[in-house]
Formats: structure tokens, C-alpha cells, sequence
């Protein structure tokens, strides 16, 4: 079987970038959109056709073989290299769907979402930067190129939030993305540097080969009570953390709402910010082996607590975009979780599984209700949840498409959310009871913040519009209504066919009791949010007075961006960047200019033995004059 | 040969007028106050020379020679000194050493 | 005429010609004919130079050798390996560069171009040298100047910053003219030949441990004074601020390389015992240079401080993986000296445009420059990312390198040390999206800027032939990087 076809799919988008990029100015607002989106269109049929192949095809002995087109990039050393290069397995190959089909809708939406925009070309070379560095980072055949496209993606992200770069809080979402994304990756890069050093490879069939000799010698080198390679593992995952907006990394995800919603649809709910969760995955077997799974155990708790911790904010932010943001983090939470309560063969894989499986239909929902929002933003030119209500009259399309999102990500039953979150505790409550419970709440309050936003967006009363608001052009609802399809036809895929972290397929079965549960509370939460959010009343304010502190602290995400602020501003800035800028002028510079003005005083205080007065020449010419006879006598006469 | 007078009285005299002269250049204010003790210095060595010849060498004339040299060299040194010091007068209108400090620094 | 003395005629010639000329437009042209031949020459020598790699085998290629005073053994003698090659080519562009930025100096511009010139025959000089002293004049030719440059063309305390840079360039000359001297009077031990001043022939004794332990600092620091090694870096940031644009660009960009350049070529190639037993000192200070230099970038306002601050800390890193003793890390040091010296020429262009136009560098006051200035605004954005480390230009290919390498260090202190120059690339991106986010982004700070005139064409020319090496070495660096190793290992070896 050939996939070498599958480069095209990474190079696509960047030709596509240095073209638009480059004649940013000469090519009309018509022509780029239509490049932008007939050229994803393209990576879109390839990636689903390589799909196709793939889960047809690609099994020898019942076993899915990787493989594997690469060429050598750099050279480190003898071992160490960087390669490049496309690796097709399960989970790229899946990634490859999710990534192209988002891209794809994103790039049809933005050209009604964007029309009229001065820099609507830009912004179509940016998405294909985007989605190369999105591709380019999915299909990665080592360590070393998932950094980079890592970073590529970043500094994409990085461009695409700060896109409205004139607006001062778009510019310092996209600052404060960047580098706390880059604080992140300085611990991927020196996991790398790790294992670099101690298993002299950074190639993935290497690193996750069971039998191999990284996995086997994990022991053979400690550091502070654990193995080096678990401390690699985590400052890996730290990297991950960071791109996945988990726990303490988290607070860059709600400003990057900043940028253009079909941004945030693409970015920062569908594909990016699953990176680390795709990260840990594709290291699966070393976070599974290594230290028997110490640091699998790290991804587990901080994704259960990330899940936990972003949904009880959600509840109360009022600005929809950031609503959705907590909402990604949620979800992604359980994305980790779920690695982390896995196992490694036959049926212990199911949490993997369902990660993956959660991935894949979250990208599908998330993407939709981003792209809804979008539309509602569009008509009403406001993101603020007080500014919005009954806008299922004026919105059918929009309206109804939310709507599946929203059921979808409650797990409502025969959505594809419900799937999917089901196979999750079903994973979480074979391994760990704890996680399971938290889990299990988080799906209620999942359901009833989304029920919150839907209700208050779609029903209650009409609000002071400026001028009436009407559908979104068919430009944005097709993809919209593709995503809805998607949001329930996704959940009916046997994921546990194709993806398994032994690449071998097992059977899954849906647990009938478990799911009962997860429904039922799911229900639970609408039900609540349709009794507090329905109708107008003052039923929530209450609430939230009966909760006081604790409400403020939600509201204001426990305070967490307060931290960071103190952290930077007071103690890095203050003390450290500070003292030392004044260290350099007042001590370093200070002593060289001193050594200048040494040397001149001292020259001043010599320069009156030059006096002038030939009577003093005279002196010291004959008092040198007997100095030197005497030397002379006294030398002569011994 | 003077009578009940040694050679080391007359050169402990010499020292003295050479000594009063040196301190003398290098202690007075006005250029002819050290100009004249430039001929106190030089009279001194010219008072040795003769000294030294008549009573260590009465053979021989050399000493006296010298001091003639001397003298004549004295002559002409003040002369040219005394020109130089008309000039600066005609220049800075003083003759004050610390008037003629023009090579300082 | 020998294809390497030609680098050195070129712009004696075009210094002449440049005599004879009257006006700015007389002047320009002269200069860009000239410099333009010496980047064609520069161009074809790597062409050249692979083509001879293939059948010599030499440490150094095209050599030649002309006595040049007898009684000390001086000789004026010239080669090149795959380093000075490349950073020939550097310099080239970097001058070619700086001429079309300088292209409307209006004070002088006769007397500023041939200052420019000679200035850059100093440093093609340099880099073709294999003899101590011819290195060492060229060193001084380059250096010298400068003082005229900032003196004369340069903006603020110019005369200070000037007698600054000078005096404090001078002092570290003297240091290393001593440890020169120190190694030629004991280049003929053990085999009782003549002393001297060749590189090649001092490699082959072994000089006495004592001398290499006292001569090896002076010769370190007196290289690494220019490149700007933590506690000899403050003449750098003033100098930086009050050269002209050309100047800080040629300084920055090709003159600090020097030191780096100095540093291994003489230092470490001929004092290997004393650079051994010296690394681990100067290695903590090379690593504090890197966090302390990023660090002092955060706090500056003048844009040029910043980047002068940045150089401290990116040459930091130079300094800090010379010491290392690993090829990867000494690949990396070599490819980051490109990288720097091209990324901080396109940032002191740019930074001089911005100035040129609004007459501030205080980042308080710029804002929004961007919407004014488009193509200025997407290459100050492009600059600030790859001199961040993004992959896909040099300065990510660079510092991968060197952090890999030193990585490989088998003592654990060298591995700490390298994840404290790690930490750099975080703070590296706090201080260049704080630039960045301020001037070029945001609301226009100030009305009057919003007719600022548009770049011009000799601007954009100039940029461009900057970035468009970074972007090679970015995405392709396989062929240098191999290149450069080859050359590397007969200098490492005597290290290890």
C-alpha cells in the first residue's frame, strides 16, 4: 500500500500560505477565499480517502502497521537526528479527519463570516499556515518534528488571536497565548533534551516499541526517586498541559477568544489545543510502561481536575465565547483523563480509545458551537450572554444546529457526545472510583451550562437589537449543518475497530448501566437550566447570592490571571528583571566607567609635578643627578 | 699659598658659596636674584679650580686656565641670560619666576 | 591574484575609488558597485570552496603565504575553511544591506561609505587571516572606524558612546595582544624552529600548560570582550544606541561575530589545556550572560537597548556552547552567529526606519505602527518571531544545536547549565512579543504617524536580502550544517 500521497496533504496549505502570504496585497478578496477553501477542500478528500485505506486496508495479521515516508532533516549527532517526515497510523490517520474536516468547514465559513474585512486575505494565509503546521504536527515521525510544528502552530495561533491586531486585548490575548504556551513548551523541550540523552533516539517506532530497549531499560538511570524518563514524561506532558490549557496552564484559552470565531472553532476548540492530548496518545506506551505508569497517573489527576475545575467556571461566565472556551477545557480534561486511566492491551485500552473517540466527536460539537456562536456574534455584533434572547425566530438554522451540539455535548442518548463520553467513565470507572465521580458531575454541569447558553440565547425574551437579525448566509450554514450531521452520525463509528494503543481492535460495548447514569444526570442538568434559564426570573441571582464568595471566586476564575500577573509583574519583572537592569547600570557599567574615571583623576592629580617653574625642573633634575652618583659610589666602592 | 690657611678651609668656603647659590636658584623669586646666584655656583667651582691647582699642583697651570674659562663662560651666560629676561619683561612685563610658568601642563 | 587576497583588494579599490567620487550619488553608487562585487566573490567562494573540499583534504584551502617582515617571521598568510566561508558570506550581505539602509545619509556620505568600507575590509581581513599578527591588524582595522562612524554620523551622546566602545575595545585588544605574544614566544617549543606567528605551525607544539593557564584568559577575554561576554558587555548597548543604522547593523551583525569567531579559532585551537581547564569559569559566565542579558531586555525602553541587550544574551549563547567542547554545540555556535548577525542587522534596519520616520525609540511612545506601515510592520513581526526560535528560520535551527549538543555533556553541572540557557527562549519571548505588541500592534500611539511615508524600494531591498538567507538556513539546514562540521572536527580534536 502507498501513502505517499499523504505529504501533499501538509504541503497543500503551505503553498497555499507562501502564495497568499506573499501577494497578500495583489490578490483580491474573491480569489483567496476560494483558494484558501478549494485547496483545503483537497486535504480533505485526500485525508478522508486516506482513511478509507487505512481502516480497509492497513492490517497485516490484525494488526494496523505504521508507515512511514521520511527524509533526514538535520543531523545532530551520530544518533540524534531530525527527521522529517509523514507517519500514517491509527490515530494520525484520525487526526488527519478531524483536522481537515474542521479546516475545511472553518475556511467555507470564514468567507461570509469575514467578507468585507481589510485583511481577509491574511487571515485565509494565516489559516493555511495553520492547518500546514496542524498537519505537518499530526503527522510527525519523532519527537523532534512534533516540536517544531509545536511551535509552528503556536506561533500561529499566536498570529490568528492577535488578527485584530489594532484592538490592544486582542494583541496581549495573543502575547499572553504565545508565552504561556512557551513557558509550557520549555518543559517539552527539555523532556526531549532527557530523553535525548539517555535513549539516544527520538524516533516514535523506537520510543513505543514495548520490547525495545527504552522502554525495558527505563530503571537503569534515576533522578530524585524517579526515573529519569518518568521526569521526561512529565515535563513532555507539562508541554502538552500547556498547549491543552490544562490546570495551571489553562489561562491563556478564555483571552484567546480574542481572535475571529472561526479561529476559535479551528484553534482553540477542534484542533490545537487537542495537541497534548494527541501528544501524550501518540507517547502512549513509554507514559504507560515507564515507571508503571507514574506519569500517566499525573496526566489522569490533572485532567480530572482541569475537567472539574473549568466546568464550575463555565457556569458562570456571561460572555458566550468564554463559556465555550471553559467548556473545550472541560472536555479536554476528560480527553486526558481518559489517557490516563487506560490501559495498554485488549480491552484495557478502552480509555485510550475513548479518548481518542472523545476527540474525535468534540472536535465535531465544539467546532459547531463555535461556529454557531459565530453566526449569533454575526447577526448581533455582541458576545455577551445579556445581549441575547429569543433568537430562534430570527436564527432557524443556527438555532437548530446549537441545539444538536448542545445535546450532543450534554450526552443526550443517540447524540454522538453520548457515545463517546460514555466510553470515558466507562474507562474511569473500571480503574479509578474517584475520577469516575468527578467525572459524573462534570457531565451534569456540562449539561447545564450549555442549557444555560442555549436557553439564553434562543429563548426568553427579544432584546434591543440594532437592526434586526437574520440567518447567516449559506456560506456559513452549510458547514454548520455538515457539523450537525457530524455531531450525530460520528457517535455511530466503532472506534474500538480501528483504535486501540496496541493497534490491535477489540470489542466495546456500550455499559447500559453506566450510561443510564451519565444520561440521566446529563438530563438532570438540562432540566435545571430550563427551569432557571427558560423563562426570565430571578431564580439564578438568588442562587448566586446564596452562594456569595464562592460565586465571586467562580466568577472571577479563581483568580488564577490575578497570579500569574503577581507573578510576572511583581516578582519577575520586579524582582528579578529589574534589579538586574539596575544591577548592569549602576554595577557592571558602573565599574567600567569607573575604571575611566580612575584613570583620569589620577591623571589629574599627577599633572602638577609638570609645574612650569624651571626652578623645580632644575630640583628634580639635580636631586635625580646625586640619586644616580650615589648609586654609582656606592656600587664602585663594593 | 696663603699662610695659616689649609685647603680645607678655603673648599669648605667654596661649598658654602656653591650651597648659598644652589639654594639660592632654586629659592628666589626674581630671575636676577637667580641668576646671580648661578654666578655664586659658578664663582665657587672656579674658586675650587684655582684653589685645588696651587695647592695640590702648584706645577701645573691648568686649573687657573679653567677658571678663566669660566669666567669668560659667565660673561657670556649672563648676557644671554639678562637678553632672555629683558625679552620676557618686554613680554609678561615682570620678572617674577612664578610669572613665567608658560610651560605648564 | 588569489581568490581570498581579492576580498581585501575589492574594497581597497572601491575605498579609492570612493576618493575620487563627489556626492551622495556618486558615493552610493561606487560603494554598492563595489560591495556588490564582494558578495558575488563571497557567493562564488562557497561554490568554490565545496568544489576544492572535494579533492583537499587540508584543514584550510586556497592558502597563501607572502613574507611579510623577516626578522619577527610575520607573513601576511590567507585560507579559509567552511567557517570563515560562511562568515565571509555574512558579511557580505550584511554590507550590501547596510548600504542600501544607508542610502539617503545625508552628512558626509563620501567620508561615511568609505569609513563603512574600510571598517568591513577589517573585518574580511579577519576572517581570511591564518596568521596572528595579520589577524590581529585586520582586528584593529575593523575596530578603529567605528569610533568615526558613532563619533561623527552617530545620534545622542554619540562622543561618549564612542570613547566608550573605543576605549573599551582598545583595552580588550591590549589584553589580547599580550596573549598573542605570549603564544608566539612559545610557538617553537620542541622543535627549535623560528617563532611564529601561523596558526596551522603554532598548532603543532604543544605550548606548556603554565603559559596556556595564563595566556588562555587573555586571549578569551580579549575576543570575547566583542562578543559581548557578561561583565564586558556594556560598551555594546550605548554603542548600539547612538551608531547609525548601518553601523549598529554592521557592528551587530558582523563585528561582534569576531569574538566568537576569535574565540575558537585562536583561543581554543591553540590554548586547548588552558581552555579546558578555564571552561568551567567562563562558562558560568556565559550562561549568566544569557538569562541575565534576556532578562535586562524585558526592562529596557529604547528599542535599541533591547536589542542590544538581545545580542548579549543570543552571543551569550555562542560563548556558552564554544565552551561546551561538542561538535553539535559548536555547529550550533557557528549557524547562531549567522543567525544573530542577520536577524539583529534586519531589526537595527528596521528599528533605524521606524526612527528615521517617527524620530523615537522609546517603546512608550510607538504604537501601532503596523497599520501604517504594512511592509515594514510583517517584517518586524517575521524578524521578532525567528529571533525568537521559531522553527522554520535560522535561529531555531541554531539554538536546537547548541542546546542538543551541550545536552550531551556527560557532567551533569554542563546539563544544568544548559537548561538555565534553555530558560532563555521563554524569556527571549517575553521581551520580543512585549517589543513587538507595542510598537507594531495596538491603537496608533500618536496621530502624526498616520501619514508616515511608506517603505521605500532601497528598504525593502535591503530586508529582504536579510531574510531570505534566514528562511534558507531555516528550512534547509542539512547542507551547512554538515558542511560546517567537517570543518569543525579538526579543531575540536585538539580538545578532546
Amino acid at each position: 500500500m502507498d501513502f505517499s500521497y499523504t505529504i501533499l496533504i501538509p504541503l497543500i496549505p503551505l503553498a497555499l500560505f507562501v502564495i497568499l502570504g506573499i501577494f497578500s496585497k495583489k490578490i483580491p478578496a474573491s480569489i483567496s477565499g476560494w483558494m484558501g477553501s478549494i485547496g483545503l477542500g483537497v486535504t480533505f478528500v485526500l485525508s478522508y480517502y486516506a482513511a478509507y485505506q487505512y481502516y480497509l486496508n492497513g492490517k497485516v495479521n490484525g494488526v494496523y502497521q505504521p508507515f512511514i515516508y521520511k527524509y533526514n532533516w538535520m543531523n545532530f549527532t551520530d544518533k540524534l537526528h531530525i527527521d522529517m517526515g509523514v507517519l500514517i497510523d491509527p490515530i494520525s490517520v484520525m487526526m488527519l479527519v478531524v483536522v481537515s474536516t474542521i479546516s475545511f468547514m472553518v475556511h467555507l465559513y470564514s468567507r461570509g463570516y469575514m467578507k468585507g474585512d481589510d485583511g481577509y486575505t491574511r487571515f485565509f494565509a494565516y489559516l493555511a499556515l495553520f492547518s500546514f503546521s496542524m498537519f505537518g504536527l499530526v503527522l510527525a515521525t519523532n519527537l523532534f518534528q512534533i516540536y517544531i510544528f509545536w511551535e509552528l502552530v503556536g506561533a500561529s495561533s499566536f498570529l490568528l488571536i492577535g488578527y485584530y491586531y489594532t484592538k490592544p486585548s486582542a494583541v496581549s490575548a495573543a502575547k499572553k497565548a504565545f508565552i504561556v504556551t512557551r513557558f509550557a513548551d520549555f518543559g517539552f523541550l527539555v523532556g526531549i533534551l532527557i530523553i535525548g540523552y539517555y535513549t539516544g533516539t527520538w524516533d516514535f517506532q523506537e520510543l513505543n516499541n514495548p520490547e525495545g530497549s527504552v522502554i525495558t531499560n527505563w530503571a537503569s538511570t534515576s533522578f530524585m526517586g524517579l526515573s529519569v524518563l518518568t521526569w521526561a514524561l512529565i515535563l513532555i506532558f507539562m508541554g502538552g498541559a500547556g498547549k491543552s490549557a490544562m490546570l495551571p496552564f489553562h489561562i491563556w484559552l478564555p483571552d484567546a477568544m480574542e481572535g475571529p470565531t472561526p479561529v476559535s472553532a479551528l484553534i482553540h476548540a477542534a484542533t490545537m489545543v487537542v495537541a497534548g492530548v494527541y501528544l501524550v496518545a501518540r507517547l502512549f506506551p513509554m507514559y504507560y510502561f515507564i515507571e508503571d505508569g507514574f506519569a500517566l497517573q499525573v496526566v489522569a489527576y490533572v485532567g480530572a481536575i482541569s475537567s472539574l475545575f473549568a466546568a464550575i467556571i463555565a457556569l458562570t461566565q456571561n460572555d458566550i465565547k468564554r463559556v465555550l472556551a471553559f467548556s473545550t477545557m472541560s472536555q479536554i480534561g476528560y480527553m486526558m483523563l481518559a489517557l490516563g486511566v487506560s490501559g495498554y492491551h485488549g480491552h484495557d485500552g478502552l480509555g485510550f480509545m475513548a479518548s481518542m473517540f472523545h476527540l474525535f466527536t468534540h472536535a465535531m460539537f465544539k467546532g459547531l458551537l463555535f461556529l454557531a456562536a459565530g453566526s449569533v456574534i454575526h447577526a448581533i455584533h455582541s458576545n455577551y450572554l445579556q445581549d441575547m434572547g429569543g433568537l430562534r425566530k430570527y436564527m432557524p438554522i443556527t438555532h437548530i444546529t446549537f441545539l444538536i451540539a448542545a445535546l450532543s455535548i450534554s450526552g443526550v442518548p443517540f447524540f454522538a457526545g453520548f457515545f463517546s463520553k460514555d466510553e470515558i467513565l466507562t474507562a474511569a470507572y473500571e480503574n479509578n472510583i474517584l475520577i469516575y465521580i468527578s467525572s459524573v458531575f462534570v457531565a451534569g454541569l456540562t449539561a447545564f451550562y450549555m442549557f444555560r447558553l442555549y436557553f439564553g440565547i434562543f429563548w426568553g425574551k427579544d432584546k434591543e437589537y440594532e437592526h434586526t437579525p437574520h440567518e447567516s448566509p449559506m456560506s456559513m450554514t452549510i458547514p454548520m449543518m455538515f457539523l450537525a450531521f457530524m455531531s450525530i452520525a460520528g457517535g455511530y463509528i466503532h472506534f474500538s475497530k480501528y483504535i486501540s494503543p496496541d493497534h490491535m481492535p477489540f470489542e466495546a460495548h456500550l455499559n447500559y448501566y453506566l450510561a443510564a447514569i451519565a444520561s440521566t444526570v446529563g438530563l438532570i442538568g438540562i432540566v435545571l437550566a430550563f427551569i432557571f434559564y427558560k423563562k426570565e426570573n430571578n431564580l439564578s441571582e438568588r442562587f448566586s447570592h446564596a452562594f456569595g464568595i464562592f460565586y465571586k471566586w467562580t466568577y472571577n476564575k479563581f483568580y488564577f490571571d490575578e497570579i500569574y500577573l503577581f507573578v510576572t509583574k511583581k516578582i519577575i519583572f520586579g524582582l528579578v528583571a529589574k534589579p538586574s537592569a539596575w544591577f548592569d547600570k549602576n554595577v557592571v557599567d558602573a565599574s567600567m566607567i569607573g575604571i575611566g574615571n580612575v584613570t583620569e583623576s589620577f591623571s589629574y592629580k599627577i599633572k602638577g609635578m609638570q609645574s612650569g617653574k624651571f626652578q623645580d625642573y632644575a630640583m628634580g633634575f639635580i636631586s635625580g643627578g646625586v640619586v644616580i652618583a650615589i648609586v654609582v659610589f656606592y656600587l664602585w666602592i663594593n | 699659598m696663603i699662610e695659616g690657611i689649609s685647603i680645607y678651609e678655603i673648599l669648605t668656603l667654596s661649598s658654602i658659596v656653591f650651597f648659598v647659590g644652589v639654594y639660592g636658584f632654586f629659592t628666589r623669586e626674581n630671575l636676577i636674584t637667580v641668576l646671580m646666584s648661578i654666578e655664586l655656583i659658578l664663582n665657587a667651582s672656579a674658586l675650587n679650580f684655582v684653589i685645588i691647582n696651587t695647592y695640590l699642583y702648584p706645577d701645573f697651570l691648568q686649573g687657573a686656565v679653567f677658571s678663566i674659562f669660566i669666567i669668560a663662560m659667565a660673561a657670556a651666560e649672563t648676557a644671554l641670560a639678562i637678553a632672555i629676561i629683558i625679552n620676557l619683561y618686554k613680554l609678561v612685563a615682570s620678572v617674577e619666576v612664578k610669572d613665567t610658568e608658560k610651560l605648564k601642563y | 591574484m588569489d581568490i581570498l587576497s581579492l576580498f581585501v583588494i575589492v574594497p581597497i579599490i572601491t575605498v579609492i575609488a570612493l576618493g575620487f567620487s563627489k556626492g551622495l550619488k556618486q558615493s552610493r553608487i561606487v560603494a554598492l558597485a563595489g560591495m556588490l562585487v564582494q558578495l558575488g566573490m563571497s557567493i562564488n567562494l562557497i561554490f568554490a570552496y565545496l568544489k576544492e573540499r572535494a579533492v583537499n583534504d587540508d584543514i584550510m584551502v586556497f592558502v597563501k603565504d607572502i613574507m611579510w617582515f623577516e626578522q619577527f617571521n610575520i607573513h601576511y598568510s590567507v585560507g579559509v575553511d567552511a567557517i570563515s566561508v560562511v562568515m565571509i558570506a555574512l558579511t557580505a550581505v550584511i554590507v550590501v544591506a547596510g548600504i542600501f539602509i544607508s542610502w539617503m545619509v545625508d552628512d558626509l556620505p563620501k567620508e561615511f561609505f568609505i569609513s563603512l568600507i574600510i571598517l568591513s575590509t577589517g573585518v574580511f581581513g579577519f576572517f581570511i587571516s591564518l596568521d596572528l599578527f595579520t589577524m590581529f591588524v585586520f582586528y584593529e582595522i575593523a575596530v578603529i572606524p567605528m569610533y568615526l562612524l558613532i563619533g561623527i554620523w552617530g545620534s545622542g551622546p554619540r562622543e561618549n558612546s564612542a570613547m566608550k566602545l573605543t576605549l573599551m575595545l582598545m583595552g580588550a585588544s591590549a589584553v589580547l595582544s599580550v596573549g598573542i605574544f605570549g603564544i608566539y614566544f612559545n610557538s617553537n617549543i620542541g622543535t627549535d624552529g623560528p617563532l611564529t606567528f601561523n596558526i596551522l605551525e603554532i598548532a603543532q607544539v604543544n605550548i606548556p600548560e603554565a603559559a596556556q593557564n595564563l595566556f588562555f584568559p587573555m586571549v578569551f577575554i580579549g575576543f570575547a570582550t566583542l562578543g559581548a561576554l557578561f561583565p564586558f558587555h556594556t560598551w555594546s548597548p550605548s554603542g548600539h544606541a547612538s551608531a547609525p543604522t548601518a553601523v549598529s547593523m554592521l557592528h551587530a551583525g558582523v563585528l561582534m561575530k569576531l569574538g566568537g569567531y576569535g574565540v575558537f579559532r585562536v583561543a581554543m585551537y591553540l590554548l586547548p589545556i588552558g581552555a579546558i581547564n578555564w571552561s568551567d569559569f567562563f562558562l558560568v559566565l556565559a550562561s549568566i550572560g544569557v538569562v541575565y542579558g534576556a532578562l535586562g531586555a524585558i526592562m529596557q525602553k529604547d528599542l535599541k537597548y533591547i536589542n542590544a541587550y538581545a545580542s548579549v544574551s543570543h552571543l551569550g549563547l555562542v560563548l556558552f556552547a564554544l565552551l561546551m567542547f561538542n561538535k553539535t554545540a559548536w555547529n550550533g555556535a557557528i549557524i547562531q552567529s549567522l543567525s544573530h548577525g542577520l536577524l539583529t542587522a534586519m531589526f537595527f534596519a528596521l528599528i533605524g526606519m521606524v526612527y528615521g520616520r517617527t524620530h523615537t525609540r522609546d517603546v512608550a511612545k510607538l504604537g501601532g505602527i503596523m497599520k501604517v506601515l504594512p511592509f515594514i510592520g510583517a517584517i518586524y513581526v517575521i524578524t521578532g518571531l525567528a529571533y525568537l526560535g521559531l522553527p522554520g528560520f535560522s535561529g531555531f535551527v541554531a539554538e536546537m544545536n547548541i542546546f542538543v549538543g551541550s545536552f550531551q555533556h556527560d557532567d551533569t553541572f554542563h546539563r544544568i547549565l544548559t537548561i538555565l540557557a534553555v530558560s532563555s527562549i521563554v524569556v527571549t519571548a517575553v521581551y520580543i512579543l512585549r517589543m513587538v505588541g507595542k510598537i507594531m500592534m495596538g491603537p496608533l500611539s500618536n496621530p502624526e504617524y498616520a501619514n508616515l511615508p511608506k517603505a521605500t524600494w532601497y528598504e525593502k531591498v535591503g530586508l529582504v536580502m536579510l531574510l531570505i538567507p534566514v528562511v534558507i538556513i531555516g528550512v534547509m539546514p542539512f547542507g551547512l550544517g554538515e558542511m560546517l562540521k567537517e570543518s569543525i572536527e579538526p579543531f575540536l580534536e585538539r580538545l578532546l
